[in-house]
């Protein structure tokens, strides 16, 4: 983590600091590469974590960068998740077009749905992404001629990867994949929120009213952000459905759009790794807790969602960098 | 046809009530604090497990459960709000929503551990069952006695709002909380009385809604949405846009599950949506 | 012809909250290059009527003319953006953001930048020194990279000030931009001010009688919504009505 600046810093040089790739983040990276070696019979769970991650990411930039609390961001994962099935079952199946297009799709909805977002607040806020994604997931439901109702959309077939590699049975291939893909969206994430975009995403986080008062157009970037987010989630979706060659119905649920919100809290809102830490320690927990009732697996999220609100907003990741910074 | 509608108008009225005795609390204490309690619909299921327990474990009679509901669902939800929930006046909007989401999922689980997950089911009262011939239309007898009690309710609150001290007290924190606190007036102490009220009546429509729409742990979950579209269609604060809200949902879930049901909740989230988008602070909504 | 026009002039002005008149029929001119005080005493509308001229509340009747164009009905944003600044009364800062970064978001939004999500924030070079001289200016150099929850109230006070700067205002409203703040203080922050391009429109609200005395050219006397007085502050100063409602007032309170 940064180190707090000295006074009379040179300005350039501290927020160059602030942007620049910290060891932690190579290290992790690095990191990412050990379940092709050492946990393989770990890379199915590996590609899920890398493809929710890079969904959770999605989230961090509307939710812990411009502060829009939204409750409905499976919507987008789920249209990607759909779109990415369809155009296989339509009989193209090459991967990178089925993911850009799918998220594409997902991006446009959200660009829609960006104009009614931004001209309400607070519970209506959070009513309206609810009540879209409820609808879409009820859409989907109803129109089962299309998605396969509740029993989801079968046989789908993803062709190799740039023509070479197969998806194989244990996972190579799928997690080599999804995680260049969370690669990809963190690095393009963070070129955003290390732009004057971003920064102008936090001023709206921070203090909304004092946006136009400054001159700012504060909802076109909320519109702009809210796009951006949508193609993310929807190429998640994409990569959950080429992974899995299945679509289900789950992919649009509220379920998903709560998860992803715990994940982030837990991890930290607001730092982008926050995102993919929490996603890594809620979705390795459920693993290894699998043959857990999945209401008692609930009882213990709540009680950590209570006390990490209570004792810890800033999610692990932020309270680790008080902690350094405290340190120091 | 004519008939099948009016039953139907009936039925959705009916339950349309149902949910305004379930949410009611929500859209006034949300008026009052801005408090985003996801926790509300939880305190209907507490309500609805109380009820249940004291029939069948003690023996009780139904209409001594439902104030039993009440009284438990109140007294609890204010121990709640004095230890934790003020906490969180002050931090923003996703605390109190994951607070309070963390709250409706401990509550499932509890009640899973303490009933399982089977459909409660509570015998009425004798006077309560069948249905009565009005006008050549058989209406349920308890869908009529919903309705009752969910109008008297909404007599008492307009009168107690209207014309009692703490009625007033409310009606001037939920307008302008920053004069009414010029004015001297002890807001917290209002919005623990206020919050234990709504809360009590979330407990009194969970214990009413066993025989409509049955009572299982998913309960605090399934009808916070419910409860959720009827506050932000109504608009925070106001008893009227709750009771409007209200009716208008339940008729049009009722229509819609009976006309329509290969489309299922569509129907509702689209008016969610709609009406939204039209009038971002609800059909009453002044803030 | 376009430079006769006052910078800013309102006509007529009026708005109510429910029964409450709280601006009433209210007229003035904001010449180029002004230093005017409105003044009033607790609660007579001076903050509303800032709310008005920006955008912030909508008048129920009156115009808004910046510059001899029209803009009673224009947005907040599209005023700052044609040169209408304000600060407020109750600081309404970026609490996270260390002042380096709020005024460089300000600079970026006036050099229509800040929607430039590929282009990384250190290469806005030009903006980021602009950023430092305005903090420098208000003597938050120290200060500029810790986040602005942890300044004390005086320098955020200043950061209010230099948020609004940065939007390079042609007219600019002050609300109370020392209140709160000591009084040897408040007279620094009221000589940056005095030091503003000759150019720009300036109207302040402030209390405190002998800064307005000491920096107003002119002076309006705001009472229950309605301008009892604009005048020169010798009139001002003399006026028994003035006296009356405003000064023998405060000495009461
Ligand atoms: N949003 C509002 N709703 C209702 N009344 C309001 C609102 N804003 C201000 N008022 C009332 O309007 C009157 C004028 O308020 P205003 O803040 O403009 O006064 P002021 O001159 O700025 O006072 P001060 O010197 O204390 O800052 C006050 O009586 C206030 O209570
Ligand atoms: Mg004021």
């Amino acid at each position: 983590m940064t180190v707090e600046a000295p006074t009379l810093a040179d300005p350039h040089d501290w927020l160059r600091r602030r942007s620049r790739w910290s060891v932690f983040e190579i290290a992790f990276w690095v990191a990412s590469l050990l379940p092709f070696f050492l946990f393989q019979t770990y890379l199915p769970l590996a590609s899920q974590i890398a493809i929710t991650a890079l969904f959770a990411v999605s989230v961090d930039l509307v939710l812990g960068y411009a502060g829009v609390v939204t409750l409905g961001h499976a919507m987008f994962f789920g249209l990607g998740a759909y779109s990415a099935g369809l155009i296989s079952k339509a009989g193209w199946g090459e991967p990178l077009t089925g993911l850009i297009i799918a998220g594409l799709f997902a991006g446009l909805v959200g660009y829609i749905a960006s104009f009614i977002i931004v001209r309400v607040q607070h519970l209506a806020l959070i009513m309206i992404t609810l009540g879209f994604c409820l609808l879409t997931y009820e859409l989907a439901n109803s129109m089962s001629w299309l998605t396969g109702g509740t029993d989801g959309l079968q046989g789908v077939e993803t062709w190799p990867i740039l023509g070479v590699f197969r998806f194989d049975l244990w996972g190579y291939a799928a997690y080599g994949y999804a995680l260049a893909a969370l690669f990809l969206g963190l690095v393009l994430s963070r070129r955003i929120v290390h732009s004057s975009f971003g920064l102008s995403l936090r001023g709206i986080r921070e203090n909304v009213r004092r946006m136009p008062a400054i001159g700012s157009d504060y909802r076109g970037h909320l519109q702009k952000i809210y796009t951006i987010s949508a193609v993310m989630a929807g190429c998640a979706g994409a990569l959950l459905t080429q992974t899995t060659d299945t679509v289900s119905l789950d992919t649009l649920s509220f379920q998903r759009s709560a998860d992803v919100v715990v994940m982030l809290v837990l991890g930290g809102t607001g730092r982008l790794y926050g995102a993919v830490v929490g996603t890594i320690i809620f979705m390795v927990a459920r693993d290894q807790l699998s043959d857990m009732n999945p209401q008692y697996w609930y009882f213990w999220i709540g009680l950590l969602l209570m006390v990490v609100v209570l004792l810890m907003p800033r999610g692990i990741l932020g309270s680790l960098a008080q902690l350094a910074r405290r340190r120091d | 046809m004519i008939s099948q509608l009016a039953i139907v108008l009936f039925d959705g009225f009916a339950f349309g009530m149902l949910l305004f005795v379930l949410s009611v609390g929500l859209s006034v204490t949300l008026g009052l604090m801005n408090f985003i309690n996801l926790a509300h619909g939880a305190f209907g299921m507490l309500g609805g497990y109380v009820a249940v327990t004291a029939m069948r474990g003690l023996g009780w009679p139904f209409l001594a459960a439902l104030p039993a509901a009440f009284l438990a669902a109140a007294g609890i939800s204010v121990l709640l709000e004095r230890t934790l929930f003020r906490r969180l006046y002050k931090s923003g909007e996703l605390n109190q929503v994951l607070f309070t989401i963390g709250v409706v999922f401990v509550a499932a689980a509890l009640a899973t551990y303490a009933f399982g997950t089977v459909q409660q089911v509570i015998q009425l009262p004798a006077w309560l069952r069948g249905s009565v011939e009005v006008a050549g239309l058989r209406l349920g007898t308890y869908r009529i006695f919903i309705i009752a009690v969910a109008l008297a309710i909404t007599g008492l609150l307009v009168f107690g709002l209207e014309r009692t001290r703490l009625g007033a007290r409310i009606r001037a924190a939920v307008d302008n909380q920053r004069v009414a606190q010029g004015l001297g007036l002890d807001v917290e102490k209002i919005f623990a009385v206020t919050f234990a009220l709504g809360s009590g009546l979330a407990g009194l429509g969970g214990a009413l809604a066993i025989e409509i729409v049955g009572l299982d742990p998913s309960f605090g979950f399934h009808y916070l949405v419910y409860v959720l579209i009827v506050v932000s269609v109504g608009g925070l604060g106001s008893v009227a846009g709750s009771f409007f809200g209200a009716a208008l949902l339940g008729i049009c879930d009722v229509a819609g599950k009976y006309f329509v049901p290969e489309i299922g909740s569509f129907l509702i989230y689209l008016l969610l949506v709609a009406i939204l988008f039209v009038r971002p602070l609800g059909l009453f909504g002044k803030r | 012809m376009e430079t006769q026009q006052p910078a800013l002039r309102t006509e007529a002005l009026c708005k109510s909250f429910g029964s409450l008149k709280v601006t009433r029929d209210v007229t003035f001119e904001l010449p180029r290059g002004a230093r005017y005080a409105l003044i009033g005493p607790n609660g007579a509308g001076k903050t509303t009527l800032i709310n008005l001229i920006t955008g912030e509340m909508r008048p129920d009747s009156g115009r808004i003319l910046l510059d001899g164009r029209e803009v009673t009905q224009a947005p907040t944003m599209a005023r700052v953006r044609q040169g209408l600044t304000r600060t407020f009364q109750i600081n309404t800062l970026f609490p996270d953001l260390t002042p380096i970064e709020a005024v460089l978001l300000a600079i970026c939004e006036r050099d229509r930048a800040a929607g430039q999500f590929w282009r990384s924030l250190t290469s806005h070079r030009v903006a980021i020194d602009e950023s430092f001289e305005i903090l420098t200016r208000l003597r938050l150099a120290e200060v500029a990279t810790r986040p602005t929850r942890t300044l004390p109230y005086g320098q955020q006070r200043l950061l209010e000030m230099a948020l609004a700067l940065a939007t390079k205002p042609k007219v600019l409203l002050l609300d109370e931009p020392a209140a709160g703040v000591p009084k040897d203080e408040s007279a620094a922050l009221f000589s940056v001010i005095a030091a503003l391009p000759g150019d720009i429109a300036v109207l302040f609200i402030e209390h405190d009688m002998d800064i307005v005395f000491s920096f107003a050219s002119r002076i309006i006397v705001l009472v229950s919504g309605g301008v009892l007085l604009e005048a020169e502050p010798a009139v001002v100063r003399g006026d028994p009505r003035v006296r009356e409602v405003y000064l023998g007032k405060v000495g009461h309170v």
